[in-house]
């Protein structure tokens, strides 16, 4: 039993990553309706401008909030330039047009950083919590930022007139616009917090996976599984889903013998396709209805 | 089969222009002797490309030609039926370990072991094509994406490394000319993968211009309208499903003998997304574009690299959005706009 809590409490740990990671996908599916396979990539770019400021001599919390500005900048200016003028190509477009920006985003940072492994302060303190060893205080702190951010974006896409221009034009682009939502700008505005999103996540991730150019690409599935699992409408859900991906990665790497360490991935992958055979739209999305 | 058919089968050109003003056939608003022509000179310069280059030459040629048999698989499903997959790898390992564990375990000859490995594939991607009838568009890309990860782990699997060889991987034995041909084994493989892709091709358009074909293309085009017109929908997604599988297991068998080794991490979620690039950058829903998919696959890594070796990345990645900006029909859709004009301009 103490070997079971240990475990959860791990998975905790780990699932606040997921959870980081689930929150920057679903705003951007919020916004776009593509799963954004440069999201991971994205982030990891964000983390090293700040670990460059960093180094600059700038204080954490004033390269943390710099970055998140630059990261904001940066999602918008990508969607202006590389996607709107895909607006209306097909979905197979879109997700090439990912995958080049993965390709550039990866090799670009490999290129001014190079390849080695580098460590990213924590501004939360490495001690661990509880005396036991498994949740520190960095974890702690990361799941608490998860919340911060989750509890913003509630009310912001509940309480102010931009994010529920937003949601509508998300929803219906064609009645928003005549209503005089501004659609395009509402989808750029998406790609930017997305982008800010992903930032943090990268920030709170890099003191515990390090720091380079690979270092988030098991971290995205793990977020997609998260995602995908909670529901990819809905942000409250997608946190659930990363945290419970966490712990059930966990469980399984220790109590089933075959998984061991080896094919943790592939349990995260299990479960999407199981999650995705018997509810579709994710444990807590919502059913999409349409007219035919 | 004529050879019209094989070019022109794509979508796009499938309506042939009525009343056309002139005497000569036209598909597509191209005319079919062109299109005849075409046909010919590309057979005759792949007869001899073999006796006019290096071996290493060869060998990426032939990699080209497994490539677009992936791809036309690939293209069978998500160009045709409109599933999604990024998760193609996992049948090309599941073909290219069936060939090497069938000659390493049961001394069979390559070619025997080039329908078992179709075969296989073939239930393998029927039965995944069970449970992603639930799935649709990017849920399918991830479930299958899913199944590209896990692939090369499962691969590694202890309890399997007795057949799989684990991380080291297995030898594979590349046959030799028969009959004593006056060919090396490249030259002689590249000729075994010629005929076996132009023979998938010849396959595919006859699937693609069948009834069967029109309804996949209905399912692809109208889910619900397909249904009412009496299209067993569940059957012919998976059946599509396993037939894009045995395409991609008869790639991997090919892949197997002609690089002579199999290994887990050749099988990665890369090559599935390089497929699906191959498959984009060449044309969806058009046989031809598979060639081009996997020119693209098997020769812009290389100029990337040559253009920037630390940069190598970023140029690949410039030059597809590139790709996809200015040919956003694909190759095959750049061609065939571009010869229609030609064809209006003369008559």
């Amino acid at each position: 039993m103490d070997l079971f809590i240990h475990q959860v409490l791990a998975g905790l740990a780990t699932g606040g990553i997921y959870a980081c990671m689930a929150l920057a996908i679903v705003m951007i599916y919020q916004a776009i309706h593509h799963l954004n396979f440069a999201q991971g990539e994205m982030a990891m770019f964000s983390t090293f401008i700040a670990w460059q400021l960093i180094e600059w001599g700038v204080p954490y919390w004033g390269a943390f909030f710099l970055t998140i500005v630059v990261s904001f900048i940066g999602g918008v200016v990508i969607e202006r330039t590389v996607f709107k003028p895909l607006h209306n190509a097909p979905i197979l477009a879109h997700i090439v047009a990912f995958i080049a920006l993965f390709a550039i985003f990866n090799s670009v940072a490999g290129f001014i950083w190079d390849f080695t492994i580098k460590s990213f302060p924590t501004p939360f303190g490495q001690e661990s919590l509880f005396g036991s060893g498994l949740m520190g205080a960095h974890d702690a702190g990361m799941i608490g930022v998860t919340l911060v951010l989750l509890v913003l974006l509630f009310l912001f896409f509940r309480n102010t007139r931009v994010g529920l221009s937003m949601r509508a034009a998300a929803s219906n682009p064609d009645s928003a616009r005549l209503v005089g939502v501004r659609v395009g700008w509402m989808i750029a505005l998406g790609w930017g917090m997305a982008a800010a999103i992903g930032a943090v996540a990268g920030m709170m991730i890099a003191p515990v996976v390090f720091l380079e150019p690979n270092m988030m690409l098991a971290i995205l599935i793990y977020g997609f599984a998260g995602a995908v699992v909670g529901g990819l409408t809905s942000p409250g859900g997608a946190v659930i889903g990363g945290f419970a991906v966490g712990i059930i990665e966990n469980l399984a790497g220790t109590f089933i013998p075959v998984v061991g360490s080896e094919l943790k991935l592939a349990i995260a992958l299990a479960l999407i396709v199981t999650v995705l055979m018997f509810k579709p739209t994710g444990l807590f999305g919502a059913r999409i209805v349409t007219r035919v | 089969m004529t050879i019209d058919r094989t070019i022109a089968s794509d979508d796009a050109a499938n309506t042939p222009v009525a009343g056309s003003a002139t005497k000569a056939r036209m598909v597509g608003g191209i005319p079919v002797a062109w299109q005849r022509t075409a046909f010919f000179i590309a057979v005759v310069i792949a007869i001899a490309l073999p006796f006019l280059v290096k071996n290493f030459t060869i060998f990426q040629l032939t990699t080209v030609m497994i490539y677009a048999i992936a791809i036309l698989g690939l293209n069978l499903l998500t160009g045709y039926n409109g599933q999604f997959s990024l998760g193609h790898s996992t049948f090309i390992a599941i073909g290219a370990y069936t060939t090497a564990i069938l000659m390493e375990f049961a001394g069979l000859s390559f070619y025997g072991t080039l329908p078992i490995a179709a075969t296989i594939c073939f239930a393998f991607g029927f039965l995944f094509g069970l449970p992603a009838l639930r799935l649709e568009s990017i849920y399918l890309a991830l479930a299958t994406f899913a199944l590209a990860v896990a692939t090369p782990q499962v691969l590694k699997l202890s309890p399997f490394e007795h057949w799989t060889g684990g991380v080291q991987g297995l030898l594979v034995f590349k046959p030799e000319a028969p009959f004593g041909l006056p060919l090396n084994s490249d030259q002689w493989m590249y000729f075994v993968t010629l005929a076996i892709g132009l023979g998938l091709a010849v396959c595919a358009v006859n699937l693609v211009n069948s009834r069967s074909g029109r309804a996949i293309k209905a399912i692809r085009d109208n889910p619900i309208a397909a249904r009412a017109m009496g299209i067993n929908i569940s059957l012919y997604k998976t059946t599509t499903f396993g037939i894009s599988a045995a395409y991609a297991g008869i790639a991997g068998s090919l892949s197997a003998v002609v690089v002579q080794f199999v290994a887990p991490d050749s099988f990665t979620f890369v090559l599935a997304i390089g497929l699906f690039v191959g498959l984009v950058v060449g044309g969806v829903g058009s046989i031809t574009g598979a060639l081009f998919g996997g020119l693209f696959l098997v020769f812009v890594p290389n100029i990337a690299e040559e253009v920037s070796k630390g940069l190598a990345g970023a140029v690949y990645g410039v030059i597809l959005l590139l790709v996809i900006y200015l040919m956003p029909a694909g190759a095959v859709g750049l061609i065939r706009t571009a010869a229609m004009k030609l064809a209006t301009r003369r008559r």
